[in-house]
């Protein structure tokens, strides 16, 4: 029996790659711990090494493949005097995926080897600030993140980027990729493992007037320099009267990646959002992580600029003009509808949009309002679409107890509270740790169904 | 690496600067005794950590420097300040919490600070300002502007986990810093001994390759000749340097503290023998480089100035109630 060779995943959020590389060929005998072929992957080229003694019998997916899905046959290794197998076709991951018409609801959904929730079918409405034929060119948000960073920093000296592994390895997640090439060693910095000691010099560095831009490799580790962000970072300005700004970008991945369990998955959203002094962005399509990510930089305030793993190779139109800046604190209709109103932001407003669409083929029309910024949020956004709807619920990843879902709740209360025809429910993650097991972890997160079933319940359709 | 200072009795000065010195420790000295009798009073809120004592080492330190380098320090600053070139009107009427105050009455005793001055505060958290002031000391040196930064911090920050990742950091980018360490012997109410296991704070950089030095922190001189030591290593690019002030509080760790760590024997006996302001006028009078009347003359000049800011801290209004939603964020372009 031949033994098929699998496109392996190579990091916690990989769906597919490119086959970069063979390094055997058919008739070859190898054993285990041999090299057989280099994987690259949106994070980084890696060596894919036999396990088992063998032939190689087949390669089933050449060399140069793109967008190979993990799990796919890439070879097959036979044992001596096998005959060779028919060739199967290749497929590429993309093909794979469900139809957006069928509306996936994942089952495990942020593991590697399950299909991953795509952006639905309906494209969020463009930005209508652009002029009509704006041109647009499709963009990972990881190149739209990279590309405001040089953008900025090309246009002010005194911008820079520090953090782990933001130079020479190119980025954890290869989002200040080529960056240490354009602007040296200088202005991009690889600091030691220290997020206290290196946010407080990026603090100081800022009191004495320059922009530093500081990655943390995930917000998780963000919360050994906390008290930095918080206590010399959000507050210095009210503390000495008006005198001393802090023009600081805090920014990296935050809230759960996918099977890296509770100590790499909190969401930080709501701890951020409560403090006064900071601005707190949290972006789900390409082009508003540009937009946001440029005027966060161009902000004399601290700004906490929250980003999703998941969403980093996810492509999005993104304006093809010169400086496209956009203002924090305004929230956007990601999708526009009658009937509820879903207020959701960062990976969140994917899952809306696929519960929109669920929702859709039911006759419920659904607005989904995507947050963008979470400090200062946009209050009047959330408001006039309950006035429109009637009907709200809102969404976050993070745990349920007061978090963002709770603000928006106040706020209803507060601005809203004779518009609506139901109560405003929430779907936030479970109010556990993050769970390490698959099954578990889907379980632990917000969905398109737990959505779309919470939609039904406030229009009364359960 | 780390070397004691040479024989400090060897420094001089001129006379002028002797009284320049003199007069800067007196105004620090009369400044606290005052700010602690407002606060017995209740014109001052909160904590309040007064300097009595520590006179020498600031004011022998930032005659080391030029008026360009920085200064950053923790919540025992108002020394600092005024030592800085800070105007003791707006450090009392801070202190008050009015709004002629330098942070317009919302920081307090701990959050001052005063960009023209290139004072950086006034920090509230234990050890935070050595992170920040080593990127400040980062910044000076990506601007290419020579200058410096002096963060000042106690023996009680010297533990702090921050401070060594600021050493590391400080060491492998050469930044121009000067880490004085002003070890008043207790960290609150805990020891040196009971707290350290190294201590010998001006060591506390070998791990790092920093050299450090110690010296008589009651003794301006002493501070004086160790500063620009420290100074001239950091402005040759060497990187960081470490100085440790061997230094006594007078007064308790906030005005809070009933000081049943020590006795009032060790804080009497230090003041009757090594107060560092009494010390430098027996040597101006022993010297013969300023009679009593000269050096009446600086207490006058010195209670005049102290006066001057006690009225103004209490005449100035507190802050309007519209105050409080103002410099919370700077309205962006």
């Amino acid at each position: 029996m031949p033994t098929p060779i699998l496109m392996p995943a190579l990091s916690p959020t990989m769906t597919e790659g490119t086959l970069a590389k063979w390094l055997v060929k058919e008739g070859d005998t190898v054993k285990s711990g041999d090299v057989l072929a280099e994987i690259e992957t949106d994070k980084a080229t890696m060596e894919l090494e036999a396990v088992d003694e063998g032939v190689i019998g087949q390669i089933v997916v050449p060399a140069g493949t793109e967008n190979v899905a993990v799990n796919a046959v890439i070879a097959q290794m036979q044992g001596e005097g096998e005959a060779e197998v028919a060739r199967p076709t290749i497929k590429a991951a993309k093909e794979e995926l469900p139809q957006e018409s069928e509306a996936p609801e994942p089952v495990a959904a942020r593991a590697p080897v399950a299909a991953v929730a795509r952006p639905a079918s309906r494209p969020a409405p463009p930005d209508p600030d652009l002029p009509a034929g704006t041109p647009m060119k499709m963009t990972t948000v990881r190149e739209a993140l990279r590309d405001a960073m040089a953008e900025e920093m090309r246009r002010d000296a005194n911008v820079f980027v520090m953090g782990e592994e933001v130079a020479e390895y190119q980025g954890a997640y290869k989002v200040t990729q080529n960056l240490l090439q354009e602007f040296g060693a200088k202005r991009v910095i690889d600091t030691p493992i220290t997020e206290h000691g290196f946010a407080g010099i990026a603090v100081g560095a800022a009191y004495r007037g320059l922009k530093p831009i500081v990655e943390f490799m995930t917000f998780n580790f963000a919360m050994q320099a906390i008290d930095h962000i918080i206590n010399s970072a959000a507050k210095t300005l009210y503390m000495s009267g008006g005198t001393l700004p802090v023009p600081i970008v805090f920014r990296g991945p935050n809230g759960a990646a996918a099977r890296v369990a509770a100590q790499h998955s909190q969401n930080y959203a709501a701890w951020y959002a409560q403090i006064p002094g900071l601005k707190v962005v949290a972006p789900y399509t390409a082009a508003d992580a540009k937009g946001l990510l440029k005027a966060a930089i161009r902000d004399p305030n601290p700004v906490v600029f929250l980003e999703n793993e998941i969403l980093y190779g996810q492509s999005f139109e993104v304006p093809d003009v010169e400086d496209y800046v956009l203002p924090i604190g305004k929230a956007r209709i990601a999708r526009a509808g009658k009937d509820v109103t879903i207020v959701a932001f960062s990976i969140s407003v994917r899952d809306s949009l696929a519960a929109a669409d669920l929702l859709a083929g039911e006759g419920i029309e659904a607005e989904v309002i995507d947050l963008r910024s979470l400090r200062p949020l946009d209050r009047a956004a959330i408001v006039k679409s309950v006035q429109k709807t009637n009907r709200i619920v809102a969404v976050e990843e993070g745990w349920p107890t007061c978090g963002i879902c709770s603000e928006i709740a106040a706020i209803i209360m507060e601005d809203a509270f004779d518009a609506l025809d139901a109560p405003l429910m929430r779907v936030t993650g479970e109010d556990v740790p993050m769970p390490y097991a698959a099954n578990l972890e889907a379980l632990a997160l917000p969905t398109p169904a737990k959505i779309a079933a919470a939609a039904r319940a406030v229009c009364y359709r359960s | 690496m780390a070397t004691k200072s040479a024989d400090p009795k060897k420094k001089t000065a001129s006379a002028d600067q002797l009284l320049q010195f003199y007069r800067d420790m007196l105004l620090i000295r009369r400044f606290e005794e005052k700010a602690g009798q407002m606060y017995g009073m209740g014109l001052i809120g909160g904590f309040c950590h007064l300097y009595i004592g520590q006179e020498a080492v600031v004011v022998g330190i930032q005659a080391a420097l030029s008026d360009k380098d920085a200064v950053i320090t923790t919540y025992r600053d108002h020394g600092h300040m005024l030592a800085c070139g800070m105007d003791a009107k707006g450090v009392m009427a801070e202190l008050t919490g009015r709004v002629g105050g330098y942070s317009r009455g919302k920081g307090g005793s701990m959050h001052m600070f005063a960009r023209e001055k290139n004072f950086y505060g006034g920090h509230g958290i234990v050890g935070a300002n050595g992170p920040l002031g080593t990127g400040v000391a980062f910044a000076n040196k990506y601007l290419e502007n020579g200058e410096l930064c002096v963060a000042y911090f106690g023996d009680g920050a010297a533990n702090q986990g921050q401070i060594y990742e600021a050493f590391n950091m400080a060491a492998l980018w050469k930044l121009p810093i000067i880490y004085v360490i002003e070890n008043n012997q207790y960290a609150m109410g805990t020891s040196v001994t009971r707290s350290s296991a190294q201590t010998k704070l001006y060591k506390r950089g070998d791990a790092f390759g920093i050299p450090g030095a110690q010296a008589d922190g009651m003794d301006v001189l002493a501070m004086l000749e160790a500063a620009e030591k420290a100074v001239a290593h950091v402005r040759a690019g060497k990187g960081p340097y470490i100085l440790e002030a061997m230094t006594y509080r007078y007064r308790g760790h906030s005005m809070s503290d009933p000081a049943k760590y020590r006795s009032r024997d060790e804080v009497s006996r230090i003041r009757k023998e090594r107060d560092p302001i009494d010390h430098l006028r027996d040597r101006l009078l022993a010297d013969k480089l300023a009679d009593e009347e000269k050096l009446k003359e600086i207490d006058r000049d010195v209670k005049a100035i102290v006066t001057e800011a006690t009225e103004f801290a209490q005449s100035s209004p507190e802050p309007d109630p519209s105050e409080l939603y103002t410099d919370i964020l700077i309205d962006a372009a």
